[in-house]
């Protein structure tokens, strides 16, 4: 209908041809959708997904981190509203270690290592407690109760390095690996954490230290972290490398 | 063609059938961009749902109340596919939602919302028109363009769609958009409505086809066409009118 009230109509011969017009129409619209699905579906894989899905991502990402805003916090709630936290993700964790033993190194951006830290000199940054929605890629979320320092604390300790773009963490045994945007590593609510709802971190949930961050999901949570890498380019990224988003930003 | 009915000699009016613009161009292209995309966004949003599909009441959390039974998910290749899920849902969520808001602006701008929108007499007729539909009552409620029903069921799909993009990205940036995240009663409330807003949007293409189809070929027809034939008039259509068609 015509907007001005007026019904628009056409001779039968008219819509005969338009009937005509519009199913070759039809025609070449699924002949393109169809086409369109083929392509991506054919595409050479990029780290597990098609390639077009993946620049996608990757514009996704840019998008989310142009309109990064740090001073926008993941919602905080009362502790007595924790809940135990289950284990989900086991890589890099499965031995148990020495945690007396246990030393983090980081690594600069030209690749050397330019220090190495034991628990009580993190411990000495000051110690925070957030509880927040900890969040699983799968889906399932849980509140829980963190305990450590935010990172921006630490890389305080490295100010030229913590210019670097991407800081990459990798477990001790490095099988475990996560690349992560410096904006998220230095927002408040980015810790280094050591408790888990006010008790010391089990090895299952990454003792002695681990990352948590209410910006990603958890698959960049990295337990049980080996080494730090400031880096001006990514670095590798487990999941990242297993079809998934590299930024995964909440 | 077969001119059925006696020619008619005089001036402007000409022999033969007329058909009726139904839909607008402009509504058929977003009506069948939309099906495939809104297709991909549930097909995709279940190998995501598939990682994670308890019922997630509050007080059920990590039960084994499940919605759909394993064989559903084997059936359609739901299972194991969350990293492709995420990146095909991710990539098409922006069509879905583009198409979305170009057709909410083209109601806007055409007031074809005025033939869609449901006003009062049309909660009024609801119930008449239902009768009518399930063929208890013969008359149905006099209306314009679509009745009463055919307004309740598209303004609430439009608005099922916005639901759909809102609680999407409430769930896709609960830290970035936590205002949004909130506003839904949180991250799992917002993800339950999610998914119960896509089971509405089958529940509603469920009941759209068993009506297309009840309303015959003519009618689907016309949302290819635009136009339909009605088969019971004698054109009236001056030269002025054909230009424009013609275009």
């Amino acid at each position: 209908m015509s907007d001005h009230g007026v019904e628009k109509t056409i001779t039968e011969a008219e819509f005969r041809r338009r009937s005509r017009r519009s199913f070759l129409t039809g025609v070449a619209g699924v002949a393109a959708g169809y086409g369109s699905w083929r392509w991506i579906q054919n595409q050479a894989t990029d780290n597990r997904i098609p390639g077009v899905l993946r620049d996608v991502h990757e514009l996704n990402g840019d998008i989310w981190q142009a309109l990064y805003d740090p001073d926008r916090m993941a919602p905080t709630f009362d502790p007595s509203e924790a809940r135990p936290l289950r284990v989900n993700g086991r890589h890099g964790v499965r031995e148990e270690i020495d945690l007396d033993a246990w030393e983090m190194m980081v690594i600069g951006r030209n690749g050397d290592t330019i220090g190495t830290h034991t628990m009580a000199d993190i411990q000495e940054l000051p110690f925070v407690e957030m509880t927040v929605e900890h969040k699983c890629v799968e889906g399932w979320s849980e509140i829980v109760t963190w305990g450590g320092t935010p990172f921006a604390g630490f890389a305080a300790w490295y100010p030229d390095e913590a210019e670097a773009p991407i800081v990459g963490m990798d477990t001790p045994n490095e099988e475990y690996y996560v690349s992560l945007d410096r904006d998220s590593m230095l927002h408040p609510q980015t810790l280094l954490a050591w408790e888990l709802n006010g008790e010391p971190l089990t090895q299952l949930h990454g003792a002695p230290l681990r990352l948590v961050t209410p910006l990603k999901y958890g698959i960049k949570q990295i337990k049980r972290i080996g080494r730090i890498i400031f880096s001006d380019e990514r670095t590798p990224d487990y999941w990242h490398e297993r079809g998934y988003d590299w930024y995964s930003g909440l | 063609m077969t001119v059925t009915e006696e020619p008619l000699a005089t001036g402007d009016v000409e022999p033969g059938r007329v058909a009726r613009e139904k839909h607008p161009r402009a509504i058929r292209w977003m009506h069948w961009i939309n099906f495939p995309v809104l297709t991909i966004m549930i097909w995709s949003g279940l190998r995501i749902y598939w990682s994670f599909d308890v019922s997630r009441v509050p007080s059920i959390r990590f039960g084994e109340e499940t919605l759909f039974p394993e064989g559903f998910y084997d059936v359609l290749q739901l299972d194991r596919k969350l990293a492709r899920g995420m990146a095909f849902h991710f990539s098409f969520g922006w069509i879905f939602l583009i198409n979305g808001l170009l057709y909410v602006a083209y109601l806007a701008a055409s007031r074809e919302w005025k033939h869609v929108v449901p006003g009062r007499q049309a909660f009024k007729d609801a119930w008449g028109t239902l009768l009518h539909d399930l063929r208890i009552r013969k008359e149905v409620p006099v209306h314009g363009k679509y009745n009463a029903l055919q307004q309740i069921a598209y303004t609430g799909v439009t608005v099922l769609g916005f639901l759909a993009v809102a609680t999407g990205f409430a769930i896709y940036k609960p830290t970035q958009l936590a205002w949004l995240t909130t506003m839904f009663g949180g991250y799992t409330s917002a993800r339950l409505i999610h998914f119960v807003v896509t089971m509405s949007f089958l529940a509603f293409f469920v009941v759209h086809i068993i009506q297309v189809v009840r309303a015959g070929f003519g009618n689907f027809w016309s949302m290819i066409t635009g136009y339909e034939l009605d088969p019971a008039t004698v054109a009236v259509t001056s030269n002025e009118d054909r230009e424009v068609h013609d275009v």
